[in-house]
């Protein structure tokens, strides 16, 4: 039985734990909020100079909150360089990230439903091949593929970025199969027995239920691309086929650049797809590297 | 897609193998070899012309001096020779790469496990905290953050202009030629890498979400203080975590090119000259193409050696066995 006494000792006990909590939700947040700041800040600041007038960028270069909003910096920069508009060099980015998406998780979730769900010799040893391929440092396939490539005439081209996805991405087929895995087989039998072809189960019954590990591959997959700057360094020469990343490269490389509000407008620009993707689809993305150590 | 078309010749065949174990549960899944390299044609095509081959031809080009323009013969062990003795630059290269991979590695695996654990909380709002903090990861491997990361550092002769120096010199300190001396420069790279812990960070939270909490509340009742829970309890049941985190990053840490290539260019004096930065120039500004391919395959061993070592040296603190932790 409670007391008087023993309900106020308790009362106290309770208010002073109450107060113990307060300020320990007060340093948590501080300490929290205060991370956040000092991370995001360099991409605050990107995009704060992006809108400053020219002779604040470095006279007040701290400061996120620009005196007035100068939108020119995003026409002048669009002009791109040597009569090239950024227009262009997004088109041909969208174009390469695009296309090579599309064939990357197309021929990867047909890749990943053939190791997952059909029997057939040899399926372990090629399994096994193929994950040993993941170690494979790209720099020794990268002299030559060029020489064969070079030897195609493809160089200066697109086919040397897209033809080698049809092929699919080893890291995706490999996340794939784990979530085919994951679908119960009485699925594919009950098909089976209706007459269904192994072709027809992979449309009808694996492909609907794979969509989210499809979402997070193709996320990622853009991701890749869009910043890949290697790839296209070798292969691209014309400014004409530039992708984006190799353009910001080649416009602030110059060593002469008198109007980085422009190059500020770009480079945040060129931001904007990969953080909209994060924005929506941030579920798809943690939930991929959490569970398959995938590199983000 | 309609059915009757799709059905291969194969689809029917039953064959011995499959007979045998007629009595298994699972009869229906026939062997079917076709089908099956019918599926994974597109890889098996890929992995022949697009890494087979190129493989076989890269082993070759180690051992020649072919020049992409000039062609080239048989040379034996030249270019390792070369590499190994003549070659000033390659043993800076290493050395670089070296230095990066040991300070960035262990920096970039301590934040992201320091700032996992803060967030390994049910408080309201950490799921915006941890997309705050994976921001730069998600965007880090761009050109735009590399150059973006140059003039924080007051690149381009700004040196008392940048934003970093800017604030060094609020808190009353000297400002930093960050990009004119070697000592400094490969910091904006490290500094780069720990920005970026957002992958790790991720991976450690989710391993933390799997430690039970009855683990924590039989250490509170032995009256484990907070500091002796988190390194008799937490630190061990994650070192497998820790492990594949360590393993993973060393081994995308020798790979770094990018952003050497645009915010330091592998200067002041080679001291950010890392090795796919090196292998690069020589393959396609040099056009030595047998020599990089010898570089490549050093790279090769270089990561399985570590990759290896640390698999050795795992045995020795990594806790498998949950029940022991």
């Amino acid at each position: 039985m409670a007391t008087l006494d023993q309900t106020l000792n308790f009362a106290a006990h309770k208010r002073q734990r109450q107060r113990q909590n307060l300020s320990r939700t007060i340093i948590y947040y501080t300490t929290v909020g205060l991370l956040a700041i000092v991370m995001l800040y360099p991409v605050a600041w990107l995009v704060a100079s992006s809108f400053k007038p020219l002779d604040e960028i470095w006279s007040n270069v701290t400061s996120l909150i620009p005196s007035t909003l100068r939108f020119e910096n995003y026409a002048e920069g669009w002009q791109g360089f040597g009569g090239i508009t950024f227009q262009t060099f997004f088109g041909n980015s969208f174009l390469h990230a695009g296309l090579g998406t599309l064939f990357t998780v197309t021929s990867s979730a047909i890749v990943a439903y053939g190791f997952a769900r059909v029997k057939f010799r040899g399926s372990g040893i090629w399994f096994s091949i193929m994950l040993l391929t993941l170690m494979l440092p790209s720099q020794i396939l990268m002299i030559p593929q060029y020489i064969i490539f070079n030897e195609l005439g493809w160089i200066n081209t697109f086919l040397p970025l897209l033809v080698p996805r049809l092929g699919g991405d080893v890291f995706f087929i490999f996340m794939i199969v784990q979530f085919i895995r994951g679908i119960p087989i009485e699925l594919d039998e009950a098909a089976m027995i209706d007459g269904t072809s192994k072709a027809g189960i992979f449309f009808r019954i694996i492909l609907p239920q794979i969509v989210p590990a499809l979402v997070t591959a193709a996320i990622f997959s853009f991701y890749w691309t869009w910043e890949d700057f290697l790839g296209p360094l070798i292969y691209l020469q014309s400014p004409q086929l530039y992708t984006v990343a190799l353009a910001l490269r080649a416009y602030t490389d110059t060593g002469s650049i008198n109007n980085w509000g422009a190059v500020f407008a770009m480079l945040s620009l060129s931001l904007l797809p990969v953080i909209l993707i994060f924005v929506f689809f941030q579920r798809f993305l943690v939930e991929g590297i959490a569970t398959t150590g995938l590199k983000g | 897609m309609s059915d009757p078309a799709i059905v291969l010749p194969g689809t029917e065949r039953v064959n011995a193998a499959v007979r045998k174990s007629a009595n298994r549960k699972r009869k229906d899944f026939k062997q079917n070899n076709l089908v099956g390299y019918m599926f994974i044609s597109p890889w098996l095509i890929g992995f022949f012309l697009f890494a087979f081959i190129p493989i076989a031809i890269s082993l070759y080009l180690a051992f020649t001096n072919y020049h992409l323009l000039r062609g080239g013969e048989w040379v034996g062990l030249a270019n390792f020779e070369r590499m190994f003795t003549t070659d000033i630059r390659y043993g800076r290269a290493v050395l670089a790469t070296f230095q990066y991979v040991l300070i960035a590695v262990p920096l970039r695996l301590v934040f992201a496990l320091a700032v996992a654990m803060l967030l390994n909380t049910k408080r309201r709002g950490v799921y915006w905290f941890r997309a705050a903090y994976y921001i730069p990861s998600v965007i880090g491997g761009s050109v735009a953050v590399a150059v973006m990361w140059r003039q924080l550092f007051g690149g381009d002769g700004r040196v008392n202009e940048g934003v970093i120096n800017t604030f060094i010199g609020y808190l009353g300190f000297e400002r930093v030629n960050w990009f004119g001396n070697p000592q400094t420069a490969i910091w904006t790279l490290i500094l780069l890498a720990v920005w970026q812990f957002g992958s790790p960070m991720l991976i450690f939270l989710a391993g933390l979400r799997q430690i039970p909490s009855e683990l924590y509340e039989a250490a509170a009742i032995d009256g484990a203080n907070a500091s002796q829970q988190f390194f008799r309890v937490t630190l061990p049941l994650l070192t497998p975590i820790i492990f594949f985190n360590f393993v993973m990053q060393v081994i995308s840490g020798f790979r770094v090119f990018t952003q050497a290539f645009v915010i330091t260019a592998g200067g002041p004096l080679d001291s950010t000259l890392f090795y796919a930065l090196y292998l690069y120039r020589r393959a396609f500004n040099d056009f030595q193409m047998g020599y990089a391919s010898a570089m490549a395959w050093v790279l090769l061993l270089i990561i399985a050696f570590f990759t290896a070592l640390n698999f050795r040296l795992s045995r020795y603190w990594v806790h498998y066995d949950t029940k022991e932790g």
